[in-house]
């Protein structure tokens, strides 16, 4: 009597796979922003993590992953645009008073926070994931010099077949990226939205697949704010840092007789 | 206490509509709004004008006719308060009170102030039957029903299915309605044999009739004179979902 297709054509089930793309995109921003603050451990930590990610990591999973995630974004935004063309449709006439009664700020931007985010998204990705932003093109050792540095575990450089391996110079590129203060304000700004957007989106997820009641509701709220707030400030602090002069660039990657490592050994 | 008015006014539903201004001079701050309105509508027969057509019936707060949007919010400023139990002293004197229909796409005006809600009486409408016996009334401890459980089911009945949630939701959304009827249902022993065919029935009734989705504002619960809760929609999201999922592996007939 009911096909199974009419879930994904349902409000509730286009929110339910809004909900949940979303709390895979929701990890991810933990798990990336964490991966991020490795930088403050030194150039050699973050270097080696995403060299880790690059070639440690077999090449198809790494892309699958990135596949997946945007997939992720693709499916949350458009589930998104058919909600809020049905939501238009079903209130063509506005109001002549409108007053809102109790629904936070957050709530009600949803749309113009994740519309922004989205294009941060296409800009991060062209910035430090492909580096095809004009003048930044961090790829080309004209640009960002040096572009490959020693990998460095244990404080000694890798060897293989007696040679150095190299791995790409994130450290340096984040630097370099970040001193640019255009670019730093809109990373600021966006990752500002998506902790806006998460103060809503955490809490709304639950309610959206039904694990919520009076009593979860101010824990749940909570969370989200939490939740956005480690986020935002997570992501913010390093472009803070490199404005303000604490995270430099360190064109040894980390190589301990040129670094200035704490005497640790 | 003197009041100024500007009122919706609609001929027909074809008509395009617009805000008319009205006075009146000795309004009683302890008369009711709708009181108000007959008054307004009084002075309009007795100038030869035609009355203003609003929606009421019980003036008690139960039978779920009275709409109106106050000064952009539905059922006006008190909280879990329909129309006809709010009264004018919560107003100011000489202040100017905007009052419009219910605005939805799907609860279209018919005149003045008064829309057509019979597409919330059509979800109520395939939800079909209960496997309930009829004739003489049942034994009233027949069936065990935990208190908790009638509590749950007896806050849900509560709605008067007014449509204060459709007119403040920004989306014309009838999650709240819905949801309130869903688990009024769902909830009791007598209506569990057909949870999973009524959920999803009402639920696609629902979306066809043109109401739109949920966004967690929460407008709703805040305007709804009966104080159905966001716990409801929550329900309705898992009752849903667990219908789904059963109909997937064994269609629900």
């Amino acid at each position: 009597m009911f096909a199974f297709s009419s879930f994904f054509k349902s409000t509730i089930g286009r929110k339910i796979l809004m909900a949940k793309t979303g709390l895979i995109l929701v990890l991810f921003v933990m798990g990336h922003m964490l991966g991020n603050l490795q930088i403050f451990l030194g150039a050699e930590v973050i270097n080696a993590y995403a060299y880790k990610l690059h070639h440690v990591l077999p090449s198809p999973a790494l892309w699958g992953i990135r596949l997946f995630l945007l997939v992720c974004v693709g499916v949350h935004v458009w589930m998104a645009v058919l909600l809020t063309l049905a939501n238009r449709r079903a209130r063509p006439e506005r109001y002549a008073v409108n007053r809102v009664v109790q629904a936070t700020y957050a709530a009600r931007t949803m749309r113009m926070s994740g519309i922004i985010l989205l294009a941060f998204i296409f800009f991060h990705l062209a910035h430090f994931t492909v580096r095809s932003v004009p003048g930044m093109e961090y790829n080309d050792p004209a640009v960002l010099s040096p572009n490959e540095v020693p990998l460095v575990k244990h404080g000694e450089p890798v060897l293989k077949d007696g040679e150095m391996v190299m791995t790409f110079n994130v450290n340096d590129m984040m630097v370099a990226g970040f001193q640019n203060v255009w670019v730093s304000g809109f990373y600021l700004i966006a990752t500002g939205l998506l902790c806006l957007h998460l103060v809503h989106g955490v809490s709304s997820m639950f309610q959206t697949l039904g694990y919520r009641n009076t009593t979860w509701l101010p824990r749940l709220n909570l969370i989200a704010r939490l939740y956005g707030w480690v986020v935002f400030l997570g992501f913010a602090i390093i472009p803070i840092a490199v404005l303000a002069g604490g995270l430099d660039f360190d064109p040894t990657g980390g190589v301990p007789q040129t670094h200035e490592a704490p005497a640790a050994h | 206490m003197k009041l100024n008015l500007r009122i919706w006014r609609q001929k027909s539903p074809l008509d395009k509509g617009r805000f008319e201004d009205y006075q009146l001079d000795d309004v009683s701050e302890d008369s009711s709004f709708l009181e108000m309105l007959d008054l307004l509508c009084e002075q309009l027969v007795a100038q030869g004008k035609e009355a203003l057509a609003f929606d009421h019936d019980c003036r008690e707060g139960i039978c779920g006719m009275c709409s109106l949007t106050i000064n952009g919010i539905p059922h006006g400023p008190e909280k879990e308060t329909t129309t006809c139990q709010l009264h004018m002293r919560h107003f100011k004197d000489g202040e100017t009170i905007t009052i419009e229909p219910w605005r939805a796409k799907p609860l279209p005006v018919i005149k003045d102030l008064v829309v057509d809600r019979s597409p919330l009486d059509r979800i109520i409408q395939s939800g079909g039957f209960i496997t309930a016996r009829t004739g003489s009334a049942v034994e009233a401890n027949a069936i065990p029903i935990a208190k908790q459980t009638g509590d749950t089911a007896m806050d849900a009945a509560a709605c008067i299915g007014c449509g204060a949630c459709v007119a403040a939701c920004p989306n014309a959304s009838a999650m709240l309605f819905t949801a309130a009827k869903v688990t009024h249902m769902n909830s009791l022993p007598q209506g569990k044999v057909e949870k999973d065919r009524r959920t999803l029935a009402m639920v696609s009734t629902m979306d066809g009739e043109g109401f739109c989705g949920c966004t967690n504002v929460g407008e709703c619960e805040a305007v709804c004179p009966k104080g159905i809760a966001l716990d409801m929609i929550a329900q309705l999201n898992r009752d849903y979902t667990s219908a789904q999922v059963k109909n997937f592996f064994e269609p629900v007939q």
